[in-house]
């Protein structure tokens, strides 16, 4: 029992205590994985909901980790996810009917993409870096349009197959494979995303976030680093996108839109950047949020949605997670402990 | 004695103007030097083109022997020459040990590494800590960086520095708005840096150059206008002349 109390909170006393703290997994962190798998069973109704959900968390994931993290901005990062959601499509409508491969495949050329336009995006001011994503993923969009014979254009790609997960599970009508598929895949790149963001790797971004003048001044190749990063979150926004593809087994122009990209900021800001979690609680605010909203005014849910965008980043700094961490503080000063950490 | 940083006829120029004026010196190993010269007579240029944030328009700048004209600034700290700011360049949002752990995970190329938690990197932590404890700065270990008082954050910017262990230091005006209570805990760090960095003193505060300086450098308009053991140059008319009399002015 002792052992597993050491685990949660390790002896921030010392130095190596202090900085596991952020590393270990805090009971919370675990509750909140169990309570998604058992939603399987408690509402298998909201499956289908659920599914998006957890697409668009890992699709923040990825945003979080060059924007919270390292500090890149873009606004293009749907490109990531379309490409991803093209590559799945296409394997899927083409021979490649297993999930996991194809999956794989898409994140794949999704990186590969991520670490070219990586030598673009990395040089240049923030506005710089802003536009050449934006135009890039203006570009991918042009090209899927253009070349309708292989994407299928403004008419989508259509007779996309998918062989059962694993070769066990077969993807159903109701989306509770679809679901059970993408949490799995959601989890593991999540516990990846973590240990990299608590490895001395994290710390280097955040630190070249920071002052890439000082981490240059300590000899870190600061360009070099960002292109890592770089890669592997759009490797994990392709992986996002081949989900939606294969589990929607459809994908149209859509999934390269200008508003991709822009939902997957507001949704990062709102759950609250540079924090792992931040993505996930953001997605799931940012869905729940539009379906109940579009219920009640299907025409202008974007106005509470913008409304809530702009109080949040108004009143508190870091999301949604800004709140909960303050909140927290809070409590835990009236009860005479000390600040939480 | 083999020279530990040595530049040869160094010159910059933006366009007209010339900003370094053919500038050789060679410091031997642990060399305690200062480079002063009143405002304008391009002490930061020569700093930034030593540090490799300027290219020089030609000259030759070598560090142990090699040359490193070439080199961007990221490959000279590798190399061995670490700087400390004017102006305070630190990590805000990290707190001491984290700043001082990854400086180390850099130096040894393990700040890479992304799967093990830095929290279990014992071998970076230990040295990390002691380094806090010789610069004064355990006590505000886990504070973030932007938290803590100005004197700490100046013995943080050289802490970052020692963690490379650079075999040529530039401190450029480490005491540089550091409050007069806090003044003294600087200089005992320099006082007690190992006899084995070399130390290049950039400064305005004579004070300070007279205390640490064995030898001293006074540029003026770009160029070296003397150069010598600290308490000849003390006593040089001449150098009073250009570096006092603008002091007197400026007060």
């Amino acid at each position: 029992m002792s052992a597993l109390l050491t685990y949660f909170r390790p002896d921030t006393r010392t130095a190596s205590g202090a900085l596991l703290a952020p590393a270990r997994w805090q009971p919370l962190e675990i509750l909140f994985w169990l309570f998604a798998v058992s939603l399987f069973w408690l509402a298998p109704s909201k499956v289908l909901l659920l599914n998006e959900i957890a697409i668009l968390a890992l699709f923040a994931l990825s945003l979080d980790l060059i924007l919270g993290y390292a500090g890149i901005v873009s606004l293009g990062h749907g490109a990531f996810f379309g490409l991803g959601a093209y590559v799945a499509g296409l394997l899927g409508k083409h021979g490649l009917h297993d999930p996991v491969a194809g999956l794989l495949i898409s994140g794949g050329v999704a990186a590969l993409l991520g670490f070219v336009t990586s030598f673009l995006v990395l040089r240049g001011s923030d506005l710089t870096k802003l536009m050449v994503t934006l135009g890039v993923a203006l570009i991918l969009r042009e090209l899927a349009n253009k070349f309708s014979t292989i994407t299928g254009g403004a008419d989508g790609l259509t007779g996309v197959t998918m062989g059962p997960v694993l070769g066990l599970f077969e993807f159903d009508i109701f989306g509770k494979t679809a679901y059970a598929y993408s949490l799995a895949v959601l989890f593991i790149l999540f516990y990846i995303a973590r240990r990299l963001v608590n490895s001395p790797y994290g710390l280097l971004l955040r630190a070249i976030k920071g002052n890439s003048l000082r981490a240059g001044a300590m000899g870190v190749p600061t360009s070099l680093r960002l292109v890592i990063i770089y890669t592997i979150a759009a490797g994990y926004a392709g992986i996002a996108g081949a989900l939606l593809a294969q589990t929607s087994q459809f994908v149209s122009l859509d999934v390269l839109d200008f508003h991709r990209s822009a939902d997957v900021l507001l949704v990062l800001v709102l759950g609250g950047s540079g924090q792992l979690w931040g993505a996930v609680v953001g997605a799931i605010a940012f869905k729940i949020m539009y379906d109940f909203l579009a219920a009640i005014t299907p025409q202008y849910w974007q106005f509470w949605v913008g409304l809530v965008l702009v109080l949040i980043v108004l009143l508190g700094k870091g999301g949604i997670l800004g709140f909960y961490g303050a909140g927290r503080d809070w409590l835990a000063n009236r009860l005479g402990k000390g600040g939480v950490r | 004695m083999t020279a530990v940083l040595e530049t040869q006829s160094l010159c910059k120029a933006f366009g007209g103007l010339i900003a370094t004026n053919d500038v050789s010196f060679s410091l031997p190993a642990g060399a305690r030097h200062a480079l002063i010269g009143p405002n304008g007579a391009g002490k930061t240029t020569l700093v930034n083109l030593l540090t490799g944030v300027l290219q020089p328009t030609s000259g030759r700048i070598l560090l142990q022997g090699r040359d490193i004209t070439g080199l961007p600034s990221h490959k000279r700290v590798k190399r061995g020459l670490a700087r400390t700011f004017q102006i305070n360049q630190l990590f805000a949002d990290l707190t001491p040990l984290q700043t001082l752990v990854l400086a180390i995970a850099e130096r040894e190329d393990a700040a890479t590494g992304w799967w093990r938690p830095v929290g279990l990197r014992r071998d970076l932590i230990d040295e990390a800590e002691a380094l806090l404890l010789q610069l004064g700065l355990i006590d505000v270990r886990d504070q973030r960086t932007a938290t803590i008082a100005y004197g700490k954050q100046r013995l943080l910017e050289i802490a970052v520095a020692l963690a490379g262990k650079p075999a040529v230091l530039l401190l450029d005006e480490p005491a540089a708005g550091v409050p007069e209570t806090e003044r003294h805990q600087i200089l005992d760090v320099i006082a007690q840096l190992p006899a084995s960095v070399t130390l290049v003193l950039i400064e305005h505060d004579m004070q300070l150059v007279f205390r640490f300086a064995r030898t001293i450098s006074v540029l003026v308009n770009g160029g070296l206008f003397m150069e010598g053991p600290a308490a000849d140059i003390a006593r040089d008319p001449r150098v009073k002349k250009v570096y006092l009399g603008e002091e007197l002015v400026d007060v």
